[in-house]
């Protein structure tokens, strides 16, 4: 047998291979490391210590700031997640027809216009309604997050209704069972994969966002992008470092957690 | 058997089925209309493309008619969605659930129904008895073998007693051992359940030996309805004889008409009685039609001569191809005995003997 071409034998592969990944994990790895760091600066070593673990957690506004985005991502997720589930069920269980590629790309719009461009624009839209309604709570916040979380809710739903077996579904029909029962008993159950990959997706899109939020907040409406954005201006101490590190933990739980779900098959 | 009254579960009238618009515009049914009667094994034949699956959808109601009706025991139910009507489907690929386990596959229809709990229960248990899975009732419909999912899958449209089932070539996926024992066991449930089964196949073997009447289908138009010995015996049209089985053409001078019956003069010069399809009057040039295993071959002069070409053997019987001396191709099928060889070989010149009711003229 002739031997399979492999790009792993090909001249520099295991340097540029390399590289990447240096370039990718290096940084964070020195990050985490400082983290543990007994000095009060950020750029000499004294020690393993969680002295900044536990000094964040006592600061009242990492505190805030973190519950903050937790609520507004879970509400968002939330939402966006049951506007993408509907969107992804209108544009896969109907016949083509025109016009439903202009929708794929309405729906997909957050991923295309530059989020300063949509920032500035929700910016001057919410300062409207602000002085017309004179409410100024998170209730912005959430509305910004949930409509750029969805296109990134949708694509793991579409994904898992195309590839489903249409036939399951007219074989529900066959057997008696109304649209709407045809949905609960069938396609929901088959769906679920889905909707939890695109839940979990769009909550983390929405705890680690900084631009969009950074216009639309009002002031005390600090998420914990938006804090540490603002406390690395005043010069950083190795509390961001922590923060950071119990960030990213988060994260990587989260994205495990979506890419387990997302490739359950029955 | 038991007695088939003569009464329509089903009755297609005029339907057509129009896909596309404007130039693109396919007619997958063109006006057609045939009748199934109740308790009958019905099958819809025909190569792919033929409409003969757009006719079981129409009839299951994943798709309506461009024009027509069709009615179940009278009742017009083109217009209904297929959960409001009495059918039930055994699908290609058995598009079981398979987030459910089989016994929850079977009773499904049931529960749609909004059957009592205790009757959905036996009523499972009775149908996992007749396609013999009760020991598989509880797992889950990826755990089991493709001639189970098919069992699962046929108990499954069968238990909610429909009044007609459809059958969507239900044994394609299956190695040819395992499709031979489901078309025999695709038989007993007809019998054992006495439910109209509408039966859809490209495969003519499998027409032939599980149909009371076949349909035979193409482009859009069924061209020959009738029992399997009808549709094999007396085609009417050059697909029916060409798709069904293996066939000889010739071309004859037609005279004499009358009582179903005509002579056909060959390009030989011999005279050969023929059958002719009722209320068809030929023209008096036609093809007809013999097949191999109901021609004879001989050492003497016989109806046609010829030079053998090949002789193919087959197990069972062998096939002699002969070049007739009038230019055209003809096969005869001779049945093997442990006798060594068929008796002709390539090069010998021989007679070919048409049996008596063997030709049947074509409509072209």
């Amino acid at each position: 047998m002739a031997k399979n071409f492999s790009i792993k034998h090909q001249p520099g592969f295991t340097a540029i291979a390399a590289t990447c990944f240096i370039v990718l994990y290096l940084p964070i790895i020195v990050l985490v490391i400082y983290a543990f760091n007994a000095a009060s600066s950020t750029s000499e070593w004294g020690g393993f210590s969680l002295r900044w673990f536990q000094s964040a957690w006592q600061n009242t506004q990492v505190v805030d700031a973190t519950l903050r985005s937790f609520q507004i991502g879970s509400i968002a997720a939330v939402f966006s997640t049951i506007f993408a589930t509907m969107a992804a069920l209108a544009t896969t269980r109907t016949a083509p027809y025109p016009g439903l590629t202009f929708k794929y790309a309405a729906i997909n719009q957050p991923l295309m216009v530059p989020e300063i461009v949509t920032g500035v624009a929700l910016l001057i839209f919410f300062s409207r309604i602000k002085i017309f309604t004179g409410y100024s709570g998170i209730g912005y916040l959430v509305a910004a997050h949930t409509a750029f979380c969805i296109p990134f809710a949708y694509l793991p739903i579409r994904a898992r209704l195309e590839n489903m077996d249409l036939t399951l579904e007219r074989a529900a029909a066959d057997l008696y069972a109304t649209p709407w029962k045809t949905f609960r008993r069938i396609t929901l159950p088959l769906l679920w994969p889905g909707i939890l990959a695109g839940l979990m997706l769009a909550f983390v899109i929405s705890l680690d966002d900084v631009v969009i939020t950074e216009f639309v907040k009002s002031g005390g409406q600090d998420t914990l992008p938006t804090y540490m954005l603002g406390q690395i201006r005043r010069g950083i101490t190795p509390e961001i470092n922590a923060i950071s590190t119990a960030f990213l933990l988060l994260s990587v739980a989260i994205v495990t957690l979506f890419f387990f779900v997302s490739r359950k098959r029955d | 058997m038991p007695d088939k009254p003569d009464r329509n579960a089903i009755e297609v009238v005029n339907v057509s089925k129009i896909f596309g618009s404007g130039e693109g515009q396919v007619a997958a049914l063109d006006t057609v209309s045939v009748s199934i009667r109740e308790n009958e094994f019905f099958t819809l034949l025909g190569p792919s493309g033929c409409g003969k699956t757009t006719l079981l959808r129409l009839i299951a109601g994943f798709d309506f008619p461009t024009a027509g009706e069709i009615l179940l025991y009278g009742q017009d139910i083109a217009p209904l969605p297929p959960f409001k009507r009495p059918v039930n489907t055994v699908f290609q690929s058995y598009a079981l659930f398979p987030h459910m386990t089989v016994a929850d596959n079977i009773g499904f229809g049931l529960e749609m129904l909004g059957k009592p709990k205790a009757e959905i229960k036996a009523r499972v248990a009775e149908m996992l008895k007749l396609v013999k899975m009760e020991a598989l009732a509880g797992r889950r419909t990826s755990q089991i073998s493709g001639g189970q999912q098919q069992r699962v899958a046929l108990a499954r449209a069968l238990a909610p007693q429909p009044k007609v089932l459809l059958l969507d070539e239900p044994l394609s996926a299956l190695d040819y051992k395992l499709r031979k024992e489901m078309q025999i066991e695709l038989k007993r449930l007809q019998h054992e359940t006495g439910i109209t089964f509408i039966f859809v196949t490209h495969d003519q073997e499998e027409a032939l030996t599980m149909s009371d009447r076949i349909a035979v289908m193409s482009s859009g138009k069924i061209l020959q309805v009738g029992s399997p010995w009808d549709i094999y015996d007396k085609p009417a049209e050059r697909f029916v004889a060409d798709f069904i089985g293996e066939t000889n053409f010739l071309t004859a001078a037609i005279s004499g008409i009358g009582n179903g019956k005509a002579r056909a003069t060959l390009k030989s010069g011999t005279t050969i009685e023929a059958t002719v399809a009722e209320g068809f009057q030929p023209k008096d040039n036609a093809t007809v039609v013999v097949r191999p295993e109901h021609a004879k071959l001989t050492n003497s002069k016989g109806d046609l001569s010829g030079t053998v070409e090949n002789v193919v053997y087959f197990g069972t019987d062998t096939h002699i191809h002969v070049q007739l001396d009038s230019g055209e191709d003809f096969t005869v099928r001779q049945q093997n005995t442990r006798s060594a060889g068929c008796g002709f070989e390539r090069g010998d010149k021989v007679g070919i003997l048409i049996g008596n009711d063997a030709a049947q003229v074509l409509k072209d």
